[in-house]
C-alpha cells in the first residue's frame, strides 16, 4: 500500500501533465490546494484530470465521488479508499 | 442569478462585436435542402446534418400533411396517457424492422432517447463507462441515472478494457456507451474492438448512431452493420433529426422484457409524444431510405470530394473522410473570423468553440448532404480555401497565423 506521501507525489506528476498548468503551480501544489480553484481547472478539465489519475493509479474514481473533493489531500484520500477496496 | 455565466456573457457579446453572432443565426427561409436566405443573402448551407436531404422529400411531405389534416397539430400528451396514435405504433414497427430488431421505443428528441434510455438502464449499483468525447446527452443521461460514471479514453478500447477490469469484481451491471460517427470531428468509432470488449467482459454495449444511421451500411443500419457486430450491440440509440430529415429518437433492442422501459424512462412518460404528422413523415423517411441506397452513394462520393478537396488544400481535418468534415484550428478568433468571412462569401458552416470540442480545439464543423451537387462541393472547397489562405491558416504564412 503506498503512504499519502506517494499518492501525492504521483497526484502532482500527473497535475504537471495538464493544459494550463504552469510547472510553478505544480510546484506549489500541497494537500491543501484547492484542484478548481488553484489550478484554475474546468469541469471538463476536471473529468480529464480524473481519467489520467485513473490511468496512473490503476484504478477507478467513481465521477459521483468526484463531487466531495475539493483539495488534492481529499483526492488522495480518495484514491488510497478506492485502491484499499480493490485490493480487499 | 445569471452572475455565474459572466465568462459566457463576455464571450458572447465578443462574438456580436466580430460580425454576425453564429449561435443566433436565424434564417429568413430556407430554399431547399442546402440553401438558405439569411440577412437577405442566399447562402449555401453546408452545416445541417441533412445527411440524405429528405427535409423536403415530397412524399415525406405529403405524409405528414395528411396527418396533419387528420389527426390534428399535436397529441397533447404523454406516450403512456393519451398521446400513443397508430402512428406511434406504426413508427416504432419501421424502426424495428429497419434494424432488425425485436422491439423500438420512440422519444420525443434524440437527446431525450439518451436521457431516457440511460437514467432507465443503469440504476445505482450499475456502472456508465462513456467514451470522453461522449455527446452531452450522454453525459446529461448519465448523470440522470444514478450509476457509477467512467470515462475511457476517446475510440480506445484498451483504455476501456483496463478500466473494466478494474471494476470486475464490483456488482452491478457495466454498460458501454459508445457512438457511432463522433458529431465533432466526423471520426468513427472502432466498433469491432469495442465488441470485443464487450463480450470478454460481460459489459452491455450501447451505440447512437445519431450520425451514422442511414448514412453507414450497405442497408443504411449504420456503424454496427459496417462492422458487422449488430448481434453484440444491445441497445441502438438514434435520431429522427438527422438523416431522416425531421425530429425525435428511438432506441432499438432486442432484449427480453425492453417493453417494462416503457413505465421506467422517465423521458419517455413524463413529456409530450411527437405529432402525429412527425412520426408519419419519418415513417415515409425510412421508406425513402430503404428504396435509395443512391442517395447514401451520393452522400459519400460528396463528403469524400470535400474531405480531400480541403486536405489537398492544407487544412487540418478529422482523421478519416465522413460526411462531417471539421477545419481544426487553435484560436478561438480566428475561428470566429474565418466563420463570418464564409458567411460573407455565401457559404453556412457550424462553429463549435471550447470546451465543447475535442481537445479544446476551434472548429469550422461542415456536414455533407446527398443533396449538394458537385458545384456545391465545389463552392465550398474554393470559398473555405481561399479563406483560409487570406487569414494565413493554409499556404506560405501557416505558422504566424496558427
Ligand atoms: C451523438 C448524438 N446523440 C444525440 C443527439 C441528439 O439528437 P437530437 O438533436 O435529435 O435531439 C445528437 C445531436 O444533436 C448527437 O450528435
Amino acid at each position: 500500500m503506498p503512504s499519502e506521501e506517494d499518492v501525492i507525489a504521483t497526484i502532482v506528476a500527473v497535475i504537471r501533465t495538464l493544459d494550463g498548468v504552469t510547472p510553478a503551480m505544480a510546484d506549489a501544489v500541497t494537500p491543501e490546494t484547492n484542484i478548481l480553484r488553484d489550478l484554475s481547472l474546468d469541469s471538463i478539465a476536471v473529468m480529464d484530470f480524473i481519467m489520467e489519475l485513473e490511468t496512473a493509479f490503476n484504478t477507478v474514481i467513481p465521477l459521483d465521488t468526484v463531487a466531495e473533493i475539493a483539495t488534492v489531500g481529499d483526492l488522495a484520500r480518495a484514491i488510497t479508499t478506492e485502491q484499499a477496496r480493490t485490493a480487499a | 442569478m445569471l452572475g455565474k455565466y459572466a465568462h459566457l456573457a463576455q464571450s458572447l457579446s465578443g462574438l456580436r462585436e466580430a460580425g454576425t453572432n453564429p449561435f443566433t443565426v436565424a434564417f429568413d427561409e430556407i430554399l431547399s435542402p442546402t440553401t438558405a436566405r439569411l440577412n437577405g443573402q442566399t447562402v449555401v448551407l453546408l452545416g445541417t446534418n441533412n445527411y440524405l436531404g429528405l427535409t423536403f422529400d415530397e412524399s415525406c411531405i405529403a405524409a405528414a400533411v395528411s396527418a396533419l389534416e387528420t389527426e390534428g397539430t399535436g397529441t397533447t400528451g404523454s406516450r403512456i396517457a393519451n398521446g400513443t396514435y397508430s402512428a406511434h405504433v406504426a413508427l416504432e414497427k419501421q424502426v424495428a424492422t429497419f434494424l432488425g430488431r425485436q422491439d423500438a421505443m420512440v422519444f420525443t428528441t434524440g437527446y431525450q432517447a439518451n436521457l431516457g434510455i440511460m437514467a432507465a438502464l443503469a440504476g445505482r449499483d450499475d456502472h456508465l463507462l462513456l467514451d470522453a468525447d461522449s455527446h452531452a446527452s450522454i453525459y446529461d443521461g448519465s448523470r440522470l441515472s444514478e450509476a457509477q460514471v467512467t470515462r475511457f479514453r476517446h475510440n480506445d478500447p484498451d483504455d476501456l478494457y483496463r478500466r473494466l477490469r478494474y471494476l470486475a469484481d464490483k456488482p452491478g451491471d457495466k454498460l458501454i456507451v459508445v457512438e457511432g460517427i463522433y458529431s465533432m470531428l466526423g471520426d468513427v468509432a472502432p466498433l469491432a474492438e469495442f465488441a470485443a470488449v464487450k463480450r470478454e467482459t460481460g459489459a452491455y454495449l450501447l451505440v447512437d448512431e445519431a450520425h451514422s444511421l442511414g448514412v453507414l451500411g450497405e442497408h443504411g443500419r449504420g456503424l454496427q452493420e459496417v462492422a458487422g457486430v449488430e448481434a453484440d450491440v444491445d441497445f441502438v440509440v438514434g435520431t429522427f433529426s438527422k438523416s431522416l430529415g425531421s425530429i425525435g429518437g428511438f432506441c432499438a433492442s432486442d432484449m427480453p422484457g425492453f417493453e417494462v422501459l416503457r413505465v421506467a424512462s422517465r423521458a419517455y412518460m413524463f413529456t409530450a409524444s411527437m405529432p402525429p404528422s412527425i412520426a408519419a413523415s419519418v415513417t415515409q423517411a425510412f421508406e425513402v431510405m430503404a428504396a435509395r441506397p443512391d442517395l447514401r452513394q451520393a452522400l459519400t462520393r460528396n463528403a469524400e470530394a470535400l474531405y480531400q478537396g480541403l486536405s489537398k488544400a492544407g487544412f487540418r481535418l478529422g482523421p478519416t473522410p465522413s460526411p462531417i468534415v471539421s477545419v481544426r484550428l487553435t484560436k478561438p478568433e480566428l475561428a470566429v473570423a474565418f466563420w463570418n468571412k464564409l458567411l460573407a462569401r455565401g457559404l453556412y458552416v457550424n462553429l463549435a468553440l471550447p470546451p465543447a470540442t475535442p481537445a479544446r480545439e476551434s472548429l469550422l464543423r461542415t456536414s455533407v448532404s446527398a443533396a449538394h451537387s458537385e458545384a456545391d462541393i465545389r463552392f465550398a472547397v474554393d470559398a473555405i480555401a481561399s479563406v483560409g489562405e487570406e487569414l494565413g491558416i493554409i499556404g506560405a504564412t501557416v505558422e504566424a497565423a496558427e
